[in-house]
């Protein structure tokens, strides 16, 4: 018995005695309706151990929502538990649990994992590849961090949750103030699904530099593959430093290290400093590709070629390398002196410069063109004006003196989640809309998804900007409650009702994916946007080989200036396509990374050892597997074209 | 598969070359990773609290030791890779074996430097400075473990199936991997030892 106590949550509720019920209820539900339907093997065969970038990218996608899902629930509650004073629906300890697991997961499980999906599905059709370069790997890096995801999701379950905010600062992440196995679930599923991240870098980049179709130099490379490459490269920067910086809380927590103790020479600004040097290039990681998502629907829809496309590149590369001398503008007020201060107050002020430009490119973008107002360009126009409003808010931020006032008050919950939510968010919705032809075949309904946009487009303003003034009126971050005589009550009230309009927004989102499921017409043809890149140059839903035939390339607009100057893209004939096997080692893999992390998450040495020998078993196993992979037969291409009405010849 | 014949066997395929530019990459994220490693040690160099300093428990002769070895090892991967280069298989596993040897002494005598500075009392647990050394240590030596094991997979696959350009690519790769421990290793070398020894 006493080897299961420690799986006893430390600070219960009905709430989460509650949604264990519910877990175990769907978890069941989910298998017997599986096996009801006989569909372990199809689900087996085509999806789990697929290394299709394709439906590696549906995966992602499908954990983002769901990860969505799971922060917003968090989102709401701490919306109600603060909508008025002196509130008792959440307590301080569950109130701090559950700011820390909605960071956590909205950043890491959430937008990463959005981001990286989109990525998946679309970089290798923007540069007419077949696929990217290491499809075992990517599958692996999609596994590890679902068991990453699905590690921390258990914890408020088994254990405890995380408590000491997603920023998990010492002294407060340490054993003296946080004594549950919490914050060891923190260090070990970002640790795990953090692996997976690097190597998707690793495998992008080196898609992105080396399988472009023949005639696509870097410079006529579509936007958002540019903003893959420099997200990726950062990617592959910064994410070692996280690495290191958790292995360090790890041993301090689990084998008694004094790195961020306050005795023995240990220094509790370390984590600070290093969480930051990996954070804040983190931020530039989400909003990139979102950058480069604009570009494309902007230019789409306003018919016109990206505005000033070499200074969007330029501009990026510059955000870039000063997205790793910035970070100290997290902790102004912890004690430099006021040389180190001004210099990074400095460099974060220059970031907004090449941000700055961007945004007029995309504002003369649009200048004079013939602009459509779709659902993706409705998201691509708003997100324009507040994030500037973001922008603005983060240089007052970046004034370090003045920062003393606004450090950790909600207006600095206000600024970042006015960046995140305009810039990622909307960006991230915009391109599931954007491509949703792409990956399913159908369009979503252009009249329900404008609902949805106003709904949430009115309900972030609302959730959102009361935060700067009750921020500006002094109030904290992270304070589970307030009296009465702070005033904050209304105003609170007013964000909490932006809340219930945002999270109405998006179920009307999941509504319009079944509603469209069911009515929207299966006709749709391959460029149902009139659009300009190459992903629209093969079919809908894309074949499993991409393209029959290889495209070339004469243009940054490949598309459209096929279609208006009549390049030909496809000048060869059909060949029989080389393509990947599928594989059950990432998920088994992946698998025992889990089993690993939630051994060592509560000191289960036997579970540990096993675990880890039996990971370098299977490491063992795949160097000595030969697998060079299959062919697909000319016949079977031309057969599966003539389905889609003849091949693009 | 298509093989390019004018070029060398380890760059002959796409995949191959693939695999190579990839590799680097990872090395790129490696260098970051040991970047951290160092940077941390440099902060917590003279944080040693109650416990030794750098000066009181390195010793000269185990880490005079451990370069030796560890620079003949890759001078070793480099004459296995030229050997590849020249089609001369045995002298390749001659000298792949010879470096694989090398990098077991190396990790026998640092594990004899750990015991040691266990029995000096600097452990993980004494102060930050010796948690950062022996993190920054260990993480080193733990890649050389692994790639102990990866190399005998790599060398037991060359002796079943000859060079081929699989075989060929992972040699290549894992010199690579070897000549990068090494260089990190001249770091830890001058930067904690000679500098901590000063
Ligand atoms: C013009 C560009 C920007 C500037 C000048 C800026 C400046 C700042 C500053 C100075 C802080 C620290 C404030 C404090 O702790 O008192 C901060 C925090 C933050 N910013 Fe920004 N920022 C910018 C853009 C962005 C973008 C694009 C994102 C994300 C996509 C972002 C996300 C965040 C986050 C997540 C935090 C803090 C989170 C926390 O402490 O929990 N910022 N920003
Ligand atoms: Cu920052």
């Amino acid at each position: 018995m006493e080897f299961f106590e420690r799986f006893a949550i430390p600070h219960p509720s009905p709430m989460i005695y509650a949604s264990m019920v519910a877990i175990g209820l769907v978890t069941i539900a989910i298998i017997v309706g599986i096996s009801y339907f006989k569909k372990w093997g199809y689900l087996w065969n085509e999806w789990l151990t697929t290394t299709d970038h394709k439906r590696i990218g549906i995966m992602y996608i499908i954990s983002a929502l769901l990860m969505l899902f799971r922060g917003g629930a968090d989102a709401v509650m701490m919306r109600l538990q603060t909508a008025v004073p002196e509130n008792t629906f959440l307590d301080a300890q569950h109130y701090n649990e559950v700011f820390t697991t909605h960071g956590v997961v909205m950043i890491f499980f959430m937008a990463m994992a959005f981001i990286i999906g989109l990525m998946n599905y679309i970089i290798p059709l923007q540069i007419g590849a077949r696929d990217v370069a290491f499809p075992r790997l990517n599958a692996l890096s999609f596994w590890l961090y679902f068991a990453g995801a699905m590690l921390f999701n258990i914890s408020f379950v088994i254990g405890g949750s995380p408590d000491a905010g997603w920023t998990n600062y010492y002294p407060l992440a340490s054993t003296d103030f946080s004594t549950s196995v919490g914050v060891n679930y923190y260090n070990w599923a970002l640790q795990i699904s953090g692996i997976g991240t690097l190597m998707s870098g690793i495998n992008f980049i080196t898609t992105i530099i080396k399988m472009r179709a023949p005639g696509m130099t870097l410079m006529k490379m579509p936007m958002f593959v540019w903003s893959a490459l420099i997200t990726n490269i950062i990617i592959v920067f910064a994410f070692p430093v996280l690495t290191i910086a958790l292995l360090m809380g790890t041993f301090d927590r689990q084998f008694g290290t004094f790195f961020f103790a306050s005795e023995n020479g240990g220094m509790d600004m370390m984590w600070a400093n290093l969480f930051w040097i990996w954070g804040h290039p983190e931020v530039y990681i989400l909003i990139l590709p979102a950058f480069g998502i604009y570009s494309q629907i902007i230019a789409t829809f306003s018919e016109r070629n990206l505005y000033g496309y070499t200074s969007m590149v330029v501009s990026m590369v510059a955000i870039s390398l000063l997205s790793f001398l910035v970070w100290v503008h997290h902790f102004f007020t912890m004690g430099h002196d006021a040389m180190t201060n001004s210099i990074f107050s400095i460099t974060t002020m220059a970031i907004a410069v090449p941000t700055g430009i961007k945004i007029f490119n995309w504002l003369l973008t649009m200048w004079k063109g013939k602009i459509r107002f779709t659902t993706p360009m409705l998201y691509s126009i708003a997100f324009i004006p507040l994030f500037t409003i973001g922008g603005v808010t983060g240089v007052m931020l970046a004034i370090a003196s003045a920062d003393y006032q606004y450090h950790n008050t909600m207006f600095l919950v206000a600024h970042f989640h006015n960046v995140i939510i305009p810039g990622v968010v909307f960006a991230m919705i915009a391109g599931l809309i954007y491509w949703w032809p792409k990956m399913f075949g159908f369009m979503l309904n252009e009249k329900i998804g404008k609902w949805a946009f106003w709904f949430i487009v009115v309900g972030f303003c609302f959730s959102f900007f009361p935060m700067y003034i009750t921020g500006l009126d002094g109030q904290a971050r992270r304070m589970y409650t307030y009296s009465e005589a702070t005033g904050f009550g209304p105003l609170s009230m007013l964000s909490f009702f932006g809340a219930s309009l945002l999270a109405a927004g998006f179920a009307i989102i999941v509504y319009n994916i079944y509603y469209s499921f069911r009515n929207a017409p299966r006709n749709i043809g391959d460029d149902p946007w009139n659009a300009r890149s190459l992903e629209w140059a093969t079919h809908n839903p894309v074949p499993e080989y991409n393209f029959a035939v290889t495209p070339e390339v004469v243009s940054s607009e490949a598309l459209w200036d096929a279609k208006k100057r009549g390049h030909n893209l496809f000048k060869d004939k059909i060949e029989k396509i080389h393509m990947p096997n599928n594989t059950g080692w990432p998920i088994i893999m992946a698998g025992l990374f889990f089993v690993f992390g939630f051994s060592f998450v509560f000191f289960i040495w036997a579970g540990v050892i096993l675990s880890g020998l039996a990971i370098l078993g299977c490491m063992a196993y795949r160097s000595f597997e030969k697998d060079d992979g299959r062919y697909i037969s000319v016949e079977e291409i031309k057969e599966t074209e003539d389905k889609f009405g003849g091949a693009n010849e | 598969m298509k093989i390019d014949s004018t070029q060398p066997l380890e760059y002959s395929t796409e995949q191959n070359r693939l695999n190579i530019l990839g590799f680097w990459i990872f090395l790129g994220a490696e260098i970051m990773l040991f970047a951290t490693l160092f940077t941390s040690y440099f902060v917590y160099e003279n944080r040693t609290g109650s416990g030794p300093g750098g000066a009181d428990i390195f010793e000269i002769t185990p880490v005079l030791i451990e370069t030796i070895l560890l620079l003949t090892s890759s001078f070793t991967i480099g004459l296995a890779i030229h050997a590849m280069r020249i089609q001369r298989t045995k002298a390749m596993l001659g000298f792949f074996a010879i470096t694989l040897v090398l990098g077991a002494a190396f990790l026998g005598v640092e594990i004899y430097e750990f015991i040691h500075y266990y029995h000096v009392g600097a452990t993980l647990q004494t102060s930050a400075f010796t948690g950062i050394l022996l993190t920054t240590l260990g993480t080193h030596g733990a890649h050389v473990m692994f790639g102990l094991f990866w190399g005998i997979f790599i060398f037991i696959q060359i002796k079943k199936q000859g060079l081929t350009p699989q075989t060929a690519n992972k040699s290549f790769i894992f010199s690579l991997y070897w000549h990068f421990l090494d260089v990190m290793w001249i770091f830890i070398f001058s930067f904690i030892y000679l500098k901590g020894m000063m």
